[in-house]
């Protein structure tokens, strides 16, 4: 049997995981507007399962993406295959544990990260063993960084000390007081999407520097000025999500000042809009191409929907409703979805040595629209009921229960589109785990 | 851009980012207007709070799940309080499940919410605006305690 690529395994199990994560939303969200749906999973096992594997989904896939790129397009080997393959049995073995704490109640950690606090030991030791395996492989390399360089190993580098931050709460000097425990988890929650983001946009400047063939998108000036810019929002912006936590003042005016610094990285979109469509446009064959496109255009919307959440006055209206959750999910499917996607498009046909036959790039297209068509419905639907659930709080006239009968309509809006976008996932996989068997099991 | 500046940008960023978190380990977090409300018993329900995962469902601070409403200042809300939580937590709702809890946990949880209350206010429903952007809470405090 010929040797396997192991990117291919932590590709499969990541398009397990968004597969079983996205299916677990679609429950919870059905039991939003149908308290008695499915009882078999409750909600507050549902919203864990949900996260925890959508988070899965992101590190796998950017996770085999780096091991992969790193060997095959930056003049490096890999300095060990062992511990490569020891990562993805950690992965795997502790995604396991993670779902079987979270299928049988067993809780005890924070939001986000919901299983009992010891599985954090192995992950942290994956993320050193990671990292130690990335920087031996990377500082063997003559010639100078690239950006996605720098942004991989910036992301996994942050990602290591922000985990471990969300794990400071085991101690009581972080737990005891609510206002730190708070500030602290939030913070470390802040910063640790800062670093996924910088291995996901590491991938696409990758991706876009290989098929266009063009370095300059990722050794010019202004590439490294961006990643400088977006490495300052990692480490300060992160307090908008907490501007009503009662911490001292002045962190709250440094996140807003951080926070604003985005607009440079808006008016650099809008700047570059006209340019970057067209030469988009040559390419939007290509399927890894169009979700990159894709991903763009999330990334203007996001990030104008970011930036005013930002605003103090906007988030006093904002805070604890679902425009928050339009903007995570904006983020997660629109941009860290379409741009992993992208990276899983271009590196099955890559590892495989096939292309992908006109029928299974038709059905990677139609799912494309869908996806993208629908998950624009799905974002209104929640900025709607964002904005209708500030307005009644703030109004102050109505209680819980029936603010939140105004508030279903669009709920079940989010669950309907919600559905449509899982067919349009399935229909961009479908023909990917298909090459995927194939290649596994060709001899 | 030159190696040695990409390599002096990173370590004032690294070094920011370390002693910024100190910062907000110690100064910027030693507020906690609750502090008389904070007792053992307070601590075992933040535990219990988190052993059962309701913040699935429930927000503090507005931080959280959306399917039952924010607790911050459930204790002290206008037709609710302890008595009002204590129904809820022993036999569950519609929408929330009856987690089977003791006498002393379903205690404690009550201690954690009211040490909770005393913290500050969520959501701030009376503030004004400022040209800039910023925000004022108004009341005796700055939270409008």
């Amino acid at each position: 049997m010929m040797k396997k690529e192991i990117s291919i395994y932590f590709i499969l199990f990541a398009i397990a995981s968004l597969t079983g994560g996205v299916l677990f939303g679609i429950l919870g969200a059905f039991q939003f507007i149908i308290p008695s749906f499915f009882n078999g999973i409750p909600f507050i096992e549902n919203r864990p399962l949900h996260v925890s594997l959508v988070i899965a989904w992101i590190f796998m896939s950017s996770v085999g993406g780096i091991y992969y790129y790193v060997s095959k397009y930056c003049n490096v080997s890999i300095y060990s295959l062992k511990l490569v393959k020891v990562h993805l049995w950690v992965f795997i073995i502790i995604g396991l544990l993670v779902v079987g704490s979270y299928l049988s109640g067993k809780f005890g950690g924070r939001e986000y990260w919901e299983f009992p606090p010891v599985f954090a030991i192995p992950i942290i030791l994956s993320w050193i063993m990671f990292g130690y395996n990335f920087f031996r492989t990377v500082f063997g390399k003559k010639d100078p960084w690239p950006v996605y360089i720098w942004m991989w190993g910036t992301g996994i580098f942050f990602f290591l000390f922000t985990y471990m931050e969300s794990n400071l709460w085991v101690f009581p000097y972080f737990r005891d007081n609510l206002v730190r425990d708070l500030t602290v988890q939030w913070k470390a929650g802040g910063s640790l999407v800062g670093s996924w983001n910088m291995l996901i946009y590491g991938t696409a400047i990758f991706l876009m520097d290989r098929i266009k063939n063009d370095h300059t998108i990722s050794t010019s000036t202004l590439a490294f000025v961006m990643y400088f810019l977006g490495l300052i929002n990692l480490i300060f912006n992160w307090a908008h999500h907490i501007y009503i936590v009662p911490n001292a003042l002045w962190i709250r005016y440094i996140a807003y000042g951080i926070s604003m610094t985005e607009l440079i990285i808006l008016g650099k979109i809008i700047w570059n809009w006209k340019k970057n469509l067209t030469k988009s446009r040559q390419d939007f064959h290509l399927l890894a191409v169009r979700f990159i496109v894709a991903s763009d255009v999330w990334i203007l919307l996001n990030l104008v929907l970011a930036i005013s959440l930002s605003i103090p006055a906007v988030n006093i209206f904002t805070h604890g409703t679902h425009l928050t959750v339009a903007h995570a999910m904006g983020s997660t499917i629109g941009i860290n979805t379409m741009i992993l996607i992208a990276s899983c498009l271009f590196m099955i046909p890559d590892i495989t040595g096939k292309q992908f036959s006109k029928g299974q790039a038709l059905s990677i297209s139609i799912g494309f629209w869908i996806m993208n068509i629908v998950l624009l419905f799905f974002w209104l639907a929640l900025i709607f009921a964002g904005i209708l659930k500030g307005y009644l709080v703030i109004q102050d006239k109505l209680t819980f229960q029936e603010i939140m009968l105004q508030v279903r309509p669009y709920l079940a809006v989010v669950a309907v589109t919600g559905t449509i976008i899982f067919g349009g996932i399935l229909m961009v996989f479908l023909p990917a785990l298909k090459m995927i068997r194939q290649y596994i099991f060709a001899r | 851009m030159r190696l040695n500046t990409k390599r002096f940008i990173s370590a004032i960023l690294v070094s920011s980012f370390f002693i910024y978190s100190i910062v907000i380990y110690t100064t910027g977090t030693a507020i906690d207007k609750g502090v008389k409300w904070r007792n053992e018993s307070s601590k075992k329900g933040k535990l219990i709070f988190q052993r059962k995962n309701c913040i699935a469902c429930h927000q503090i601070y507005g931080l959280g799940g959306f399917m039952g409403p924010d607790l911050t200042n459930v204790v002290s809300a206008e037709g609710k309080g302890p008595a009002y939580i204590r129904i809820f937590l022993q036999n569950g709702s519609e929408r929330m499940p009856n987690f089977h809890l003791s006498a002393t946990e379903v205690d404690d949880l009550i201690a954690f919410l009211v040490y909770t209350d005393k913290t500050g206010v969520s959501p701030v429903k009376r503030f004004t605006i400022n040209y800039d952007g910023t925000v004022n809470w108004k009341g005796n405090d700055e939270k409008g305690n």
